[in-house]
């Protein structure tokens, strides 16, 4: 571990501390970036994957983990988005602005419903939310001229910079379209985290009440976090209409919301790198549960496959030892792992050891 | 007379929202937990209705079945509490929320091994039998889920307000640290509540058995429109719970028969968005803003 002073006050701030924290970033990017001449088509999809749900994870965690207000219909706005996408494409937009309108539609669609429903707080709002997505649900069935109807929409071909990205002919291509989108929209994030609107997020989740009193607009604030997290997840969402190549009610299903924020929460709520790690843990677990399932079938012949819904249940258990164990989900692990090895041979155990807490009503607020 | 027997449905199935809102309240009134597998509650305690009583299982006369669900339920609901619950005693209400979802889909899956995913329905000794008055058609099973809620929801009103156990689990949710300094046994409480909610869900499972097919994943979404009902109410009202369900029940057949289609699905949830956006705490709220 290298001691590093703090000589200005930029020091606090810098998205990388110090040379060595930026090579191992530079690394990631590197091996992201490989990617595709290492991955075959199927592992690369995959990734890609990964790479449309860490961007929506991002979009709720800038509510939920970084201003403390949980949303249970996250895929409402995912459907905005790839709808709006959709749509527009069909009627000879360009991807680009396309992709654009989207995110300011869904993120305008936030702005509207963010001041009525962000009079509430804690269950009320997660419910609120809830039964705004299962509304937009019903909606996108109703809504035929935009949505398709029960039918969806299919995905047109993407042209940019004279190039055809295409999910399954040039899977790379949309590879690097979504990293794209994804490096620039965390960079955005990370901004925005360390400016003064960031700050009174973290504020409103920390207090409302002090954060009022020190001048804080609460109002202001949780409106501009909801309405900036709509528009990232409603990115999401028709990054997520190319991927799939077809969209329809199903695809934002309530559960996808619930789901969301399942990965936000296993990932680790109020931390950047959670929203990657939940998008890993949610993409790859049924890959790792059919490849088990194979393995048992030929050694052991037992056929797990027999119980149809293992993916989910596993999944729920997941989640259920990391509130119980590790309430910081996977970041919370890995922060202790980092902890350790920079300590090391000095690492004590109590060192994370938590305090005794008392729950604390929230009819006074 | 076509909107008195719309009425007569949709309070009936109001009440079975009203049997599963009082389970949300029942909690949230003791511990200020919410949960969120109390549908999937109700679901494992209709199926055990159906085991009990059905002929090509046990065949149990319907009030021993009954008897038998909500006391399995019951001791479900105490060990659930002191297995799994427990290990977050004193987090944030958030984390409780997180752990009953999980719970909810490892319950929907456990069903779905034991029982199979095909729908099933509950035998009554008076399933097709109505009483007619005039026009009106009162199906029997309507009436006795109408009486059970109605009973049930007058009995807990009691028992939290007068009965020295119900006002230790009113303190234990208002200050949790005061009411331990009293010397109310805080966890033992939470226990007792479960137990109490599993005993509630098991009720309001069989009553929804005996309306209309069962299968492991209604609980979902059924459970979603009770929680909007006692959201509705205010949750941490028991009388507001009920009347949250009846809203909640009324507005879907009749937003069914006159509204376009599609929107009949969606009334219940517009109405507690209307509700909440109106009265951010539900119609008898118990939330205030603390002053700076």
């Amino acid at each position: 571990m290298s001691n590093r002073f703090k000589s200005r006050y930029d020091d606090d701030i810098n998205l990388f501390e110090g040379r060595w924290h930026m090579a191992q970033y530079a690394i990631l990017a590197a091996l992201l970036l490989a990617a595709p001449w290492v991955l075959g088509n199927y592992y690369l999809g995959e990734l890609t994957a990964v790479l449309v749900w860490s961007l929506a994870g991002l979009g709720l965690m800038l509510i939920s983990g970084h201003t403390g207000q949980v949303s249970l219909g996250h895929a409402a706005f995912m459907a905005i988005g790839a709808f709006t996408n959709l749509a527009l494409m069909q009627r000879g937009w360009h991807f680009l602005p396309a992709l654009l309108a989207s995110a300011v539609t869904s993120g305008v669609a936030g702005a509207v419903i963010a001041r009525p429903i962000l009079r509430m707080s804690g269950i009320y709002l997660g419910i609120a939310t809830l039964a705004l997505s299962i509304i937009v649900e019903d909606v996108s069935i109703m809504a035929e001229p935009v949505t398709g109807g029960v039918a969806g929409v299919f995905a047109p071909p993407i042209s940019l910079f004279g190039m055809e990205i295409d999910r399954y002919a040039t899977p790379e291509a949309f590879y690097y379209l979504c990293l794209g989108v994804l490096v620039l929209v965390t960079l955005g994030y990370l901004n925005l985290l360390r400016s003064a609107s960031g700050r009174s997020f973290l504020a409103v989740r920390d207090s409302e009440v002090s954060a009022r009193a020190l001048g804080v607009n609460v109002a202001r604030a949780k409106t501009l976090a909801f309405s900036l997290s709509c528009a990232i997840t409603g990115l999401a969402g028709a990054l997520y209409a190319h991927l799939a190549q077809a969209v329809n009610y199903e695809s934002f299903l309530v559960l996808i919301s619930i789901t969301l924020l399942l990965q936000v929460v296993i990932g680790g709520l109020g931390s950047v790198h959670g929203a990657f790690f939940g998008a890993i843990v949610v993409v790859l677990l049924p890959q790792v549960i059919a490849i088990a399932s194979d393995y048992l079938d030929n050694t052991a012949g037992i056929q797990i496959a027999a119980y149809p819904g293992l993916d989910t249940a596993l999944f729920a258990l997941l989640i259920l030892l990391m509130v119980i164990y590790e309430p910081r989900g996977l970041y919370g692990v890995w922060f202790k792992v980092r902890t350790w090895l920079q300590l090391f041979p000095l690492y004590r155990k109590g060192m994370f050891r938590r305090t005794r807490t008392y729950l604390k009503t929230e009819r006074q607020r | 007379m076509d909107i008195l027997q719309l009425l007569v449905s949709g309070v009936a199935n109001g009440c079975i929202y009203g049997l599963l809102a009082l389970g949300f309240v029942l909690i949230y009134k003791a511990s200020e937990a919410v949960n969120f597998a109390q549908g999937d509650m109700m679901m494992l305690g209709a199926f055990l209705g159906i085991t009990f009583i059905n002929a090509e299982y046990a065949d149990l006369p319907f009030l021993i079945g009954i008897t038998l669900a909500a006391l399995i339920l019951g001791i479900f609901g105490y060990l659930l509490d002191r297995l799994v619950l427990r290990a977050i005693f004193g987090q944030p209400q958030f984390a409780m929320v997180i752990l009953t979802i999980a719970l909810g889909f490892l319950l929907r899956f456990a069903a779905g091994v034991i029982w199979g995913h095909d729908p099933a329905s509950l035998q009554t000794p008076f399933v097709g039998k109505v009483w007619e008055f005039g026009e009106l058609i009162i199906p029997v099973v309507d009436a006795l889920i109408i009486t059970t809620t109605v009973a049930l929801t007058s009995i807990l009103y009691f028992f939290f307000a007068r009965t020295r156990l119900g006002v230790a689990m009113q303190a234990s949710s208002q200050n949790q640290m005061a009411a331990y300094y009293m010397g109310i046994p805080v966890k033992r409480i939470n226990a007792i509540v479960w137990a109490l909610s599993g005993v509630v869900a098991a009720i309001a499972g069989v009553m929804f058995a005996a309306k209309g097919a069962v299968e492991p994943s209604v609980g979902l979404l059924f459970g979603i429109k009770a929680f909007a009902a006692a959201v509705i109410g205010g949750l941490g009202s028991l009388p507001g719970a009920l009347l949250g369900g009846l809203l909640v029940g009324i507005v879907e057949p009749f937003a069914g028969r006159y509204l376009p289609s599609g929107v009949g699905q969606i009334a219940p949830y517009v109405l507690m968005l209307l509700v909440l956006i109106l009265r951010p705490g539900g119609l008898f709220a118990q939330i205030s803003q603390k002053k700076v």
